[in-house]
């Protein structure tokens, strides 16, 4: 046995640690420097936008909102030194060849992401579909145009028919794919008392998953159509580009103005006016590819 | 022998009913038809290869795999090669993924790890969004008259003083390397930071908490857990990011400058693939189309590549946090 050893010197007493972070503690400026280039990378990101925004208004607003705007939106473009002049055949032909995209592509779209959704969720078809149309999104849109011009240019010329074909191959896998997404989220319940009505797979369908998955649908296609109405590439070689309007929807050697080949085109010229279109040109071109944005956003909400 | 397993219903008088013969007729149909609609996906990207290679044949048993690494492109003496555009395509790429990652994976942060208001934060999503609606061929007009003039007097002092190092070597007397990879950085990074917010998110909210709970403060919650926790999905944004600027176009036939040379200038003049083909598309004619469709193919090849990389990483991040087969 031991004796306490009672001249040893007494246990400091706790001394409780401070937990409190310090201000300027290594970790904390750290943290604080980080957080403040996060704060600068966010507002640098923002510039562009609104560089790009500021630009249009300016160089394109002047001529849109001013009293000419009757002129530019359905003139001529204008030649050489003329002043003056309008982007009126590039707005038809955009919203021509927009809607033929369309017509072709969202009926297609629709029944593949069906059968993706509902038919054939598992199966081999569905797989590969779902894996090509993802990997279509990516395709470089300028391909599209190349394959048109394969298909159909070499033998038919160009026409507003080549262009939106090119266009419905680039919206396809964007109206599949949201469209798949949008028909997968009808809760099963729904499906399943319909099938137990009685009904067949076409009439739960059309019945049921098409009207309460519609809003999704909607969404998807709106924002096919926006990227659609902005692409460019696709159209160089199958619309090509004309000076005129658009007189009939011939299918042979009909070339088609556009927005964005206009914008093109007047981009590298030497003169004042038409770089004063192409920046008006960009200004309505960006209009429509936001009121199909905003579209989408609207009937993508649930109803209140 | 086939029995109608609807035909007891159909007899009890209840409001349900068998379907009719012509109901089922239409089911086949309607079936059949969405059959054939998804196969056509399959079948259009068969036929895009197909028509591409037919296009091309000829250029392919002419030039062979000389054609990728040949430098000049002259269609007087017939003679193309896309070494140099192949070149430009995965410099400018790289330049506007190193630039439009670290924008991207920032805001990313950014968004999703609270440092704005939830609503702000909705906003700020909806602006990274705009960023991606606004046209190619715009962003190419803003390059040209906006962007050049302002990285102009920068590049100039930077070529003046600092000429030796390689990357500065030129001066930028317009198009160039540097503003096609800055506007490139500009439109992947809506993708980048789209692909990676759903990365972040995926993360369950536990993990963030244990870190906390473990006294990180909030960086070293995101350096040392967030973000390898997220890293899969990181990587599936850079790879799809990447593919992205591959394929890009109209800014970069506006941007570049189109000239033939591999030059490791961020201010010399290059070209892409895909710049090639608009530029050189719409004139040509006869040996001169077909070695565009040789172009071409090789984007579609390196393109087609890049972008399963992507999917396959992408496929295996939500496996890893959702489990799904």
């Amino acid at each position: 046995m031991t004796d306490i050893d009672l001249t040893a010197p007494a246990a400091p007493a706790f001394v409780r640690p401070n937990l409190q972070r310090q201000a300027w503690e290594g970790r904390a400026i750290k943290n604080n420097i980080l957080t403040g280039i996060t704060w600068i990378i966010a507002i640098l990101a923002a510039i562009p936008l609104i560089s790009v925004i500021i630009m249009l208004l300016m160089q394109g607003g002047s001529r849109l909102f001013g009293s000419d705007i009757v002129e530019v939106l359905t003139a001529l473009p204008p030649a050489g030194f003329e002043m003056g002049g309008g982007i009126g055949p590039a707005i038809v032909g955009t919203l021509v060849m927009v809607a033929i995209a369309t017509v072709i592509s969202v009926p297609f779209g629709i029944m593949a992401a069906i059968y993706l959704a509902i038919l054939g969720r598992t199966s081999q078809l569905a797989t590969y579909s779902r894996f090509l149309a993802k990997v279509l999104t990516g395709f470089p849109s300028i391909l599209a145009g190349v394959f048109v011009y394969a298909v159909l240019v070499i033998n038919f010329g160009y026409s507003p028919w080549a262009g939106g074909l090119a266009l419905a191959v680039l919206m396809l896998p964007t109206v599949v794919l949201a469209a798949e997404e949008a028909i997968a989220q009808v809760p099963q319940r729904m499906k399943d008392a319909a099938f137990g009505m009685g009904c067949t797979r076409t009439q739960v369908i059309w019945k049921v998953v098409l009207p309460t998955g519609l809003p999704g649908i909607l969404t998807g296609v709106m924002l096919a159509i926006a990227g659609a109405a902005g692409e460019s590439a696709p159209l160089l070689f199958t619309a090509l580009f004309s000076n005129y309007f658009l007189e009939s929807l011939a299918p042979v050697n009909n070339p088609t103005a556009s927005l964005s080949i206009l914008i093109y085109n007047f981009s590298g010229m030497p003169f004042e006016n038409q770089i004063e279109l192409a920046w008006t040109a960009s200004l309505v071109l960006v209009l429509i590819v936001l009121v199909f944005n905003i579209l989408a956003r609207l009937v993508g909400q649930p109803k209140a | 022998m086939a029995t109608n397993p609807f035909e007891r219903a159909g007899s009890s008088g209840t409001i349900t009913r068998p379907p009719s013969g012509g109901e089922l007729t239409t089911d086949s149909v309607f079936r059949g038809i969405a059959y054939v609609c998804a196969a056509l996906i399959v079948v259009l990207t068969a036929l895009i290869l197909w028509e591409l290679g037919k296009e091309a044949m000829p250029a392919i048993s002419k030039y062979g795999l000389g054609f990728w690494y040949g430098t000049t492109w002259d269609v007087n003496k017939g003679v193309f090669g896309v070494l140099p555009e192949i070149w430009g395509t995965l410099y400018s790429s790289l330049l506007a993924l190193l630039l439009g990652g670290v924008f991207g994976i920032s805001i990313a942060i950014f968004l999703t790890q609270d440092f704005i208001h939830a609503k702000l934060a909705v906003v700020f999503r909806t602006i990274v969004e705009l960023l991606a609606a606004i046209p190619s061929v715009v962003y190419g007009l803003w390059g040209i008259y906006v962007l050049i003039p302002m990285i102009r007097p920068g590049a100039e002092w930077l070529h003046q003083h600092f000429g030796w190092v390689p990357f500065f070597s030129t001066d930028l007397s317009g198009p160039g390397m540097a503003p096609a990879a800055l506007v490139l950085a500009i439109m992947i990074l809506p993708t980048v930071a789209a692909i990676s917010v759903d990365a972040f998110r995926r993360i369950p909210y536990k993990v963030k908490e244990a870190a906390y709970g473990m006294g990180t403060t909030k960086w070293e919650a995101i350096l040392k857990v967030m973000l390898p926790t997220a890293s899969s999905g990181i990587l599936a944004a850079l790879v799809l990011g990447f593919g992205r600027a591959l394929g890009e176009t109209m800014a970069l036939a506006m941007l570049i400058g189109n000239a033939n040379q591999i030059n490791l200038s961020l201010f010399a003049p290059a070209n892409t693939l895909a710049s090639l083909l608009a530029s050189s598309f719409p004139e040509a004619g006869g040996i001169e189309v077909q070695a565009l469709m040789y172009a071409a193919l090789v984007l579609l090849l390196i393109t087609f590549i890049v972008n399963v990389a992507g999917l396959a990483v992408q496929q295996y991040t939500v496996r890893k946090f959702e489990g799904k087969a």
